[in-house]
């Protein structure tokens, strides 16, 4: 089933209250996805590095041990900071390059997102739980997409949690199954050389529609590309830097619901989890028709 | 008794209500209002009295599902499923309305003032439904009895494999569904949508809508199809 939320503020002054909007309606979906939850927030950006999340199982990793071998490998200073089962750090390397360095030199660390502005904190468990654990609440910020898992394609493990984020600032969360994925995985590795950390279809709906931007095209370009070239069932949400996008396949049989005031946008995969944003009863409230892109920002 | 009996979502469980709404506690309240519903799922299930619910705000899945008898309003839009499988009674939707509104319902009244997304009157088997709006892709799919009466237009696919429930549309349609064709507007017509436009409050000339319904040449098997088997 899975459940998915985003919510973008339009408005510069709501930023300090983005963790506290956030947090009930993602705590509202548990019910839709019991066995993991997730969210990205776009928060703090930077202009001249990346922030790397990470995240990973092994519970004895030691990340001073693993920033020292960066630093010593890469004739870099960087500073890893843990926060609870991830850690985060700021780099001037190149995404692709991180990820390549990441992905062969450390087995059990799995990168969460690569960006400017993009953090991403999933883990196996109810919302409620993971809210806590990383103190959402308090959280302050553009926008945040956030996703309640009910395993079909691949594992229920912290690795195949939603979001997805591949390039740099794109992250994804979807409701649904993709049926080409294997295909899609192993055109996007070889023609294009983007790897991916799972075997999850949603990772590769995020590797698409990253490859798709990375040759120009605007979110909603890439999105109405997505239609002919993504098989299957979904309801998407997508963000960017200063972007937010949703999209639902041709048949529709996933749920969404969207709504609007001139304060925010915010969409859930049912109406329950936007009930409690501010000013609601005068928001502007619809389901996004099937195959059209909708979307907020750039 | 002519008091209204006033519920509060924000501090009563769905399951609560639905049990002072089916009489199980022994109240004798004739009229409800609920208000808060904040999307909840349920709500005003299985209701088998001839009693008014209003309900203020807008509500999550299968609301108003298997009513006989009684008068749900909903002052907001519907989440999945609205008056599914209805027997009888009336439910009027003042927003607009999900997906399989009014879904395998077998007798009653749905009013959807504003739009009704994919799959309106799914599979129904004699229940009426009006919409003031718009209805979504494979609407009346194995609509089997009934009518469906679209104020606006229907995207592709409407009436596909229908059995004997009749369409009424003011609008455009897309591409109609399989075995679904348009038929010859008579008098009897345009007085039997004039009284379920007159049923669903809603004002509108019926001489503005064409009837849809089914060719009926899937009933039988066609002998040009055998190199299909």
């Amino acid at each position: 089933m899975c459940g998915i939320v985003g919510i973008f503020l339009k408005n510069k002054e709501l930023h300090s209250q983005l963790g506290s909007l956030f947090s009930p309606m993602l705590t509202e979906m548990g019910d839709r996805g019991p066995d993991s939850s997730g969210f990205a927030i776009y928060r703090d950006k930077i202009e001249d590095e990346f922030k790397v999340t990470l995240h990973s199982s092994s519970k004895n990793l030691n990340w001073k041990e693993v920033e020292k071998l960066i630093n010593s490998k890469l004739k870099l200073s960087i500073k890893i900071s843990k926060i609870s089962s991830h850690a985060i750090f700021k780099t001037k390397l190149e995404p692709e390059e991180i990820r390549k360095f990441i992905n062969s030199n450390f087995k059990d660390i799995n990168i969460t997102s690569v960006g400017k502005s993009l953090e991403i904190y999933k883990e196996v468990g109810m919302p409620l739980d993971v809210l806590e654990q990383f103190n959402v609440i308090n959280m302050i910020g553009s926008h945040m997409i956030g996703h309640t898992r009910m395993a079909t394609e691949s594992a229920v493990t912290t690795e195949g949690a939603h979001p997805f984020n591949t390039g740099s600032d794109l992250c994804l969360v979807h409701n649904g199954s993709l049926s080409n994925h294997n295909d899609l995985r192993k055109w996007l590795f070889k023609e294009k050389g983007i790897v991916f950390q799972t075997e999850n279809d949603s990772e590769v709906a995020a590797g698409y529609i990253s490859f798709k931007m990375e040759e120009g095209l605007s979110l909603k370009e890439a999105l109405e590309n997505a239609l002919d070239d993504l098989d299957g069932f979904y309801t998407f949400a997508v963000g960017t830097k200063n972007g937010f996008a949703i999209l639902r396949d041709r048949i529709a049989c996933k749920p969404a619901v969207i709504a609007e005031t001139d304060d925010w946008v915010g969409m859930a995969s049912e109406f329950r989890a936007l009930s409690r944003l501010p000013n609601i009863s005068n928001a502007n409230v619809w389901e996004p028709s099937p195959g059209k892109v909708y979307s907020w920002g750039a | 008794m002519d008091e209204t009996k006033k519920i509060d979502l924000k501090n009563t469980e769905v399951r609560e209500l639905n049990r002072m709404l089916q009489k199980r506690d022994g109240n004798n309240f004739n009229y409800f209002n609920i208000i808060n519903p904040m999307g909840a799922h349920a709500i005003a299930t299985g209701l088998d009295n001839e009693i008014d619910v209003l309900i203020d705000g807008h509500v999550g899945y299968y609301c108003a599902g298997m009513n006989q008898q009684s008068i749900v309003t909903i002052n907001g839009n519907a989440g999945v499923g609205v008056a599914e499988n209805m027997m009888s009674g009336k439910v009027v939707v003042k927003g607009d309305a999900s997906q399989s509104a009014g879904a395998t319902g077998h007798g009653g009244l749905l009013v959807i003032n504003g739009n009704a997304s994919a799959r309106c009157g799914i599979s129904m088997k004699g229940i009426d439904i009006v919409v003031g709006g718009s209805v979504g892709h494979n609407s009346a799919f194995m609509a089997q009895a009934g009518n469906l009466v679209i104020c606006g237009d229907a995207e592709d696919g409407l009436g596909d494999s229908i059995y004997e429930t009749v369409i009424y549309i003011k609008g455009n349609y897309g591409k109609l569904g399989a075995d679904c064709i348009e038929k010859e507007m008579n008098e009897k017509h345009f007085l039997r949508l004039e009284k379920l436009l007159d049923k669903a409050n809603i004002k509108d000339d019926p001489k503005k809508f064409k009837r849809l319904g089914s060719a009926r040449k899937l009933y039988n098997f066609d002998v040009k199809n055998i190199d299909g088997y």
